[in-house]
């Protein structure tokens, strides 16, 4: 029977019922076997390609190979047989301590075909912890990203990032490390988990963007403020990415996420280079998928994903609206500094020129908190930006990564449609069969339609479950937004008060100075 | 249709709040003594925006004999007042005074400019930011309005302080006439004129105190020199820079207006009260412009007038001198040396009258100018702490309704 698992991190713990690893082969077809050990053997090795694809059932198998072969991973066609012998761990070959195959419980998981295999199972006693707090969300682990550093020269240089963890999670080997990563590794994790659970309806939080300008900046050397400001920039933006993929409780199980903090080398993530094939091949896919969902028309059932759809594309527009007002708002803040400046500069000359010794002090005065005041203008800009845009930025991200999953959604139920209308054919080229009276074809029809009956069952089934697992995400999905937006815009608020309150200083000193006038 | 709505306000937007003046004149430089003298009282009590002009309804209190009625009330535009201000300017009898500048040219073009622009269907907007933004340039219009207003008035008001300008029978006209002035603008060939009047007296100016060696020998018009031609280049450029903060706090009062609406409207689960902030910065820009930017541009035209005296007077030393030497020629030459003593006499005269008068003239213009900024920055800062006040009083309620809705 097809167990319901989650794709699982590799917790360290071992389970007591440890089996032995089948075949000395590696992790997860040792894995496989274990899950397999229950009554129903799964079905024959050799799978029809086609079932498994992006569209597949089951999570990403562990076919992340570190090398060059990697393209073969965004293909939209891509055929992995699954118990093909050729498939290499998704860990570093770390020895077995790691895989500790656990008793698969029905949490969210992905509906997995026996026969579909996959990905890790889950860990049972740190899937407890996380189960406890599950109801919050808050699970005892903070992730910060600091000390940006550069390594190498030239073009080849790269800007290494300390990532620290601190956590008293017991699937973590420590409770508290840290670990040195650099940005193609944040992609990497990122394109890791995102063809592990994207497809399956989880909302995978999407990696900070590339820039090649800005980094080519940084490469170059160029020590001025918009490259420092660019990598500070990129250091909260990756912290963020963190904290949200660590906040789902799915995720945080993953061994790739686990790996990537603990890890102290990390295989380098090749195909996130800017120009390189695979990056290439991707957007090529992208390109395809997209006109692909223009024909998809999905008859759909359920209301609540229709208003779904239209919701989030509302908040789309909402927010990427609202994402350039704030652009506009940091850059006339910017412009009122520098024109505060000038007006400082300009009062002061003139205080300078006037001959009433009491006037020209209280000129001089005022051109001081002119200063000041451009300067927490300055400061405002700041929190403007970084509080507010890049937020906006985030969610604006998220929310297509939201839109892809329920653009998977879809593509679940036509896969499920094809396989009825395919269902029929053959039931009809059976009845021909029949009356045809050919009866070794015949015994072939049937077991065709056997074997179309039960992929209409899995169609059926995969499309429910992504459904279920996608209503559950949209729901933490909505809570978390929620919460983000709550606490940026409080501390944006906060922020003006600050501001108001110097202002309320500085014009409260100057006012003696201006009585003082005689 | 919408570019309807966004017409300017008016006709006659300007509502009279019991006997108080219409605009807050307390706002401009002006000593307070100004507005409370009973022998004379002007105010423009209404004024009315049609198309491109502006009419102002001037209002006369009196209770001197020159008025054939105690109250009077006319209708007035702006190129009535600078003619007033021509004729004094160009009166040799108030050569010794600083004329008090004329009021700018109203212009509302910008302004609405942006009215046009928002009426004229621009689709980006929701339906709740287009109303807040009529709202904003509603406002700003109408503090224009009250400025320009304000402005004519205080040029009326220091018409009517001074003790030798206020008895001036044009003055009258203007404040009596009940018909329409009816003067014309100039036309090209007097502005042209005015224009190189003005050239050839900058140019003058050199000539007199350089070329010709004209020798300052008193020594406060010496130094009200020197600090007047860079006060004036100073303030002025003072008077720039605070129009553009003034300007960039506009923008910024607008670039809140729809994150504001957005970030309202993004859920009733989140913050609906980030709208006041955009008001109330708003709100500190128009305030600011009307303290600072007005005052400095106030004495960039008031120091220039007092430079304009300075000039006349050195002019009027430079006909002394030209008169001395002339009577030293008729002397030599014995030829008409009486009328060339006369000449000299009248012309040393006219000089010392105006040296005394302009002496005076530039002490008041001093002390004026002292107590004006004074008023103003005292104001400015206790307005600033004002606003915020309220700004973080606004502020704080609002992160404790957000806090506590957790």
């Amino acid at each position: 029977m097809a167990a319901e698992r989650e794709p699982p991190p590799l917790g360290e713990a071992r389970q007591p019922e440890l089996e032995e690893l089948e075949d000395g082969e590696d992790l997860f077809t040792s894995t496989v076997s274990t899950l397999e050990s229950s009554p129903s053997s799964p079905e024959p090795a050799s799978l029809p390609t086609e079932d498994i694809s992006i569209n597949s059932n089951g999570p990403k198998p562990a076919e992340i190979i570190l090398d060059d072969d990697r393209e073969d991973l965004f293909a939209a066609t891509e055929e992995v047989s699954l118990d093909s012998p050729e498939r290499e761990p998704i860990l570093s070959p770390d020895p077995t301590p790691a895989i500790t195959p656990v008793t698969p419980t029905t949490l969210v998981t992905p509906r997995m075909e026996s026969k579909s295999i996959t990905a890790p199972v889950i860990f049972d006693r740190s899937r407890e912890e996380i189960e406890e707090e599950a109801n919050g969300d808050v699970f005892d682990i903070e992730i910060n990203v600091s000390d940006p550093e550069k390594v190498g020269d030239g073009m080849n240089a790269y800007m290494a990032y300390r990532v620290t963890t601190k956590t008293s999670l017991s699937m973590f080997h420590k409770n508290e490390f840290s670990v040195k990563r650099r940005f193609s590794d944040f992609l990497g994790l990122h394109s890791k988990l995102a063809t592990k659970y994207l497809h399956v309806g989880y909302i995978v939080p999407p990696a900070p963007e590339k820039s090649i300008v800005g980094m080519t900046k940084v490469k170059v050397g160029k020590e001025d403020s918009s490259s420092t400001e660019f990598v500070e920039k990129r250091r909260a933006a990756l912290e963020r990415y963190l904290q949200r993929t660590v906040k789902h409780p799915t995720l945080l199980q993953d061994p790739d996420l686990r790996q990537f903090l603990e890890s102290s080398e990390l295989p380098r993530a090749v195909n996130t280079q800017a120009l390189s094939g695979a990056g290439i091949l991707r957007m090529v896919n992208k390109a395809a998928d997209a006109v692909n969902k223009m024909t998809i028309k999905m008859n759909e059932s359920d209301a609540w994903f229709e208003e779904k759809q239209q919701q989030f594309e509302n908040l789309d527009q909402q927010l990427r609206k609202l994402h350039s007002n704030v652009e506009a708002l940091v850059c006339h803040r910017k412009e009122l500094s520098a024109n505060t400046a000038a007006f400082a500069k300009s009062a002061a000359m003139l205080g300078n020129s006037e001959d009433h010794t009491a006037l020209s002090r209280a000129l001089s005065q005022l051109a001081e908190v002119e200063e000041k005041i451009d300067q927490l203008h300055q400061e405002q800009a700041f929190a403007d930006f970084y509080v507010f845009s890049e937020l906006l930025g985030d969610y604006i991200r998220l929310i297509a990564a939201v839109k892809g999953v329920l653009d998977h959604r879809m593509k679940c139920w036509q896969k499920w449609q094809d396989a009825q209308v395919t269902l029929q054919k053959k039931r009809e080229a059976e009845a021909k069969l029949q009356l045809a009276n050919k009866p070794d074809k015949l015994q072939q029809a049937k077991d065709e339609i056997k074997e179309w009956e039960t992929k209409v069952q899995q169609g059926e089934r995969d499309f429910e479950q992504i459904s279920k697992t996608i209503r559950k995400e949209v729901g933490r999905f909505e809570k978390e937004r929620v919460k983000d937006f709550k606490t940026v815009i409080i501390k944006y608020l906060e922020s003006l008060v600050q501001t108001q309150q110097q202002l309320i200083k500085y014009w409260e000193a100057f006012l003696p100075e201006a009585k003082a006038i005689a | 249709s919408r570019l309807q709505g966004c017409s300017p306000p008016g006709p006659s937007m300007l509502e009279r709040h019991g006997d108080g003046p219409i605009a807050d004149i307390t706002l401009l430089p002006l000593s307070e003594e100004l507005v409370t003298d009973p022998s004379l009282q002007v105010e423009i009590s209404d004024a009315v925006s049609e198309r491109d002009k502006v009419k102002f309804t001037v209002q006369t209190k009196s209770s001197l004999p020159h008025f054939t009625r105690p109250a009077l009330s006319v209708v007035r535009q702006h190129e009535d007042f600078v003619w007033l201000h021509d004729t004094f300017s160009e009166n040799d009898e108030y050569a010794g005074i600083i004329i008090p500048p004329a009021p700018p040219r109203p212009d509302f073009e910008t302004s609405r400019e942006k009215l046009q622009r928002l009426g004229e269907g621009n689709s980006t907007l929701t339906r709740e930011e287009f109303a807040k933004m009529k709202q904003e340039l509603e406002g700003e219009y109408l503090a224009i309005f009250k400025k320009t207003v304000a402005m004519h008035e205080v040029f009326l008001q220091h018409l009517a302080a001074h003790p030798v300008l206020r008895r001036d029978h044009n003055f009258y006209v203007f404040l009596e006439y009940d018909q329409d002035l009816s003067v014309r603008g100039k036309n090209r060939k007097e502005l042209l004129g005015g224009f190189f009047r003005n050239m050839v007296k900058s140019a003058d100016e050199v000539l007199i105190t350089g070329v010709l060696g004209l020798k300052e020998v008193d020594e406060f018009f010496e130094h009200e020199r020197t600090f007047l031609l860079e006060y004036n280049t100073r303030v002025r450029d003072t008077c720039l820079k605070a129009d553009r903060v003034m300007r960039a706090h506009k923008s910024l009062a607008e670039d809140y207006i729809p994150i504001s609406v957005a970030l309202s409207s993004l859920g009733t689960q989140e913050v609906c009260q980030l709208q006041t902030p955009p008001e109330l910065l708003g709100r500190v820009a128009s305030d600011e412009d009307l303290k600072l930017s007005d005052l400095f541009k106030y004495y960039m035209r008031d120091s220039q007038a007092a430079k304009d005296l300075l000039y006349r007077r050195l002019q009027a030393l430079a006909d002394y001198e030209n008169a001395n030497k002339a009577l030293d020629r008729a002397r030599l030459r014995n030829k008409e040396v009486k009328p060339a003593e006369a000449h000299q006499q009248l012309c040393c005269q006219r000089f010392e009258q105006l040296s005394a008068s302009a002496k005076q003239e530039l002490t008041d213009f001093k002390s004026r100018r002292i107590s004006a900024f004074r008023k103003n920055l005292i104001e400015l800062a206790e307005l600033e702490v004002k606003h915020a006040k309220a700004s973080s009083l606004l502020l704080q309620n609002t992160l404790i309704v957000l806090k506590g809705d957790a």
